[in-house]
């Protein structure tokens, strides 16, 4: 059981890391114009708040229940009024947990 | 004495408070993946070596599930790579933040989403690598924490652990959004994203935001037609 589970984590982190090398190495390849690195800056943004939403609303398989995204959200509105980033992510992580501890899901 | 006062102005400096926050919170996660990892029945060691080599919280979680859940080695691996796709894209925007030279190579390691996102949000190199350094650590002794309290340890998800991530990427990505073609181009891939997150594979539906793109780039290459056409008559 060891020995394939070594294999599997060895294929993974290679895997892994020729990805991230892939990326960098095209990037000292290619000079791209001007336009297209902007699409390539909104690519960034997009991919990251793709993250951010599938990973606030789902867990696994199914739904993530409403008091993570109840937390995700209430940081939102505290980013976009400029609070301080620590006080933006202790605030959405305890909105989460208070309503856990309620009996939020 | 004076030593001592630089360092405390150091820690004060919001780029390091900010990057500690978020390293912290990977630490914390970290002890949740160690405990969950070594609770399936992994070896210790192995769970040690997965936060070192591979560093993705995402897909050690998902490596780990599908290898106890008695999935094949081969499906586990490529479903955790799927997972992983997203670096490619990440890292060639991340480029020009990484060091020179042979460091190169060894920062390459330390791009992950929240890396990324601190590059873009507080300009650079220093960000990237200060983020990188100290999520690393973090994330793997938080992995030792977990492993060793494996089974003594309550619900991260009281804390509302899993909270902290998003918003945190949401707190680092918001400022670009100011922008209205991006903002409208993001929600788009979201809604893209989460629309297909029920039926595909894990990983696939954030690399599937890109198509929100599209029309952006299908225009770029209208534009440069029309260019070449006028350069040529």
């Amino acid at each position: 059981m060891s020995g394939a589970v070594l294999l599997a984590v060895g294929v993974c982190a290679a895997g892994t890391y020729a990805l991230r090398a892939l990326g960098v190495l095209l990037a000292s390849r290619v000079t791209l114009p001007e336009a297209v690195q902007d699409l390539v800056g909104r690519g960034t943004v997009v991919l990251l708040l793709a993250l951010v939403a599938t990973s606030t609303l789902f867990e696994g398989g199914g739904g993530a229940g409403a008091a993570r995204p109840a937390g995700v959200l209430v940081a939102g509105v505290l980013a976009w009024r400029r609070v301080p980033f620590v006080a933006v992510v202790l605030v959405g992580a305890g909105t989460a947990a208070a309503l856990r501890a309620v009996g939020v899901p | 004495m004076f030593i001592l006062a630089n360092m405390r102005s150091f820690w004060r400096t919001p780029l390091v408070r900010d990057a500690l926050l978020v390293a912290v919170a990977s630490g914390v996660v970290g002890v949740a993946f160690g405990a969950v990892a070594t609770s399936t029945g992994l070896p210790w060691w192995l769970v040690l070596l997965s936060s070192l080599v591979v560093f993705g919280g995402a897909s050690q979680f998902l490596l780990v599930a599908l290898l106890a859940s008695g999935a094949g080695v081969v499906a586990a691996v490529l479903a955790a790579l799927v997972v992983n796709v997203r670096f490619l894209p990440l890292s060639f925007a991340v480029a020009g933040s990484l060091p020179r030279g042979r460091a190169r190579w060894l920062a390459l390691h330390l791009v992950t989403d929240e890396t990324v996102a601190f590059a873009r949000a507080r300009g650079g190199a220093s960000a990237f690598t200060l983020l990188g350094v100290a999520q690393f650590a973090c994330w793997n002794v938080g992995t030792l924490a977990g492993v060793l309290a494996a089974g003594a340890m309550g619900d991260t998800a009281a804390w509302g652990v899993d909270a902290a991530f998003p918003a945190a990427l949401l707190a680092l990505v918001l400022p670009a959004l100011a922008d209205r073609a991006v903002r409208r181009t993001a929600v788009a891939g979201c809604a893209l994203a989460v629309a297909a997150t029920p039926v595909l594979p894990a990983g696939v539906p954030v690399l599937l935001s890109l198509l929100a793109l599209g029309p952006a780039a299908l225009q770029l290459v209208r534009e440069r037609g029309t260019r070449t056409a006028q350069v040529a008559s």
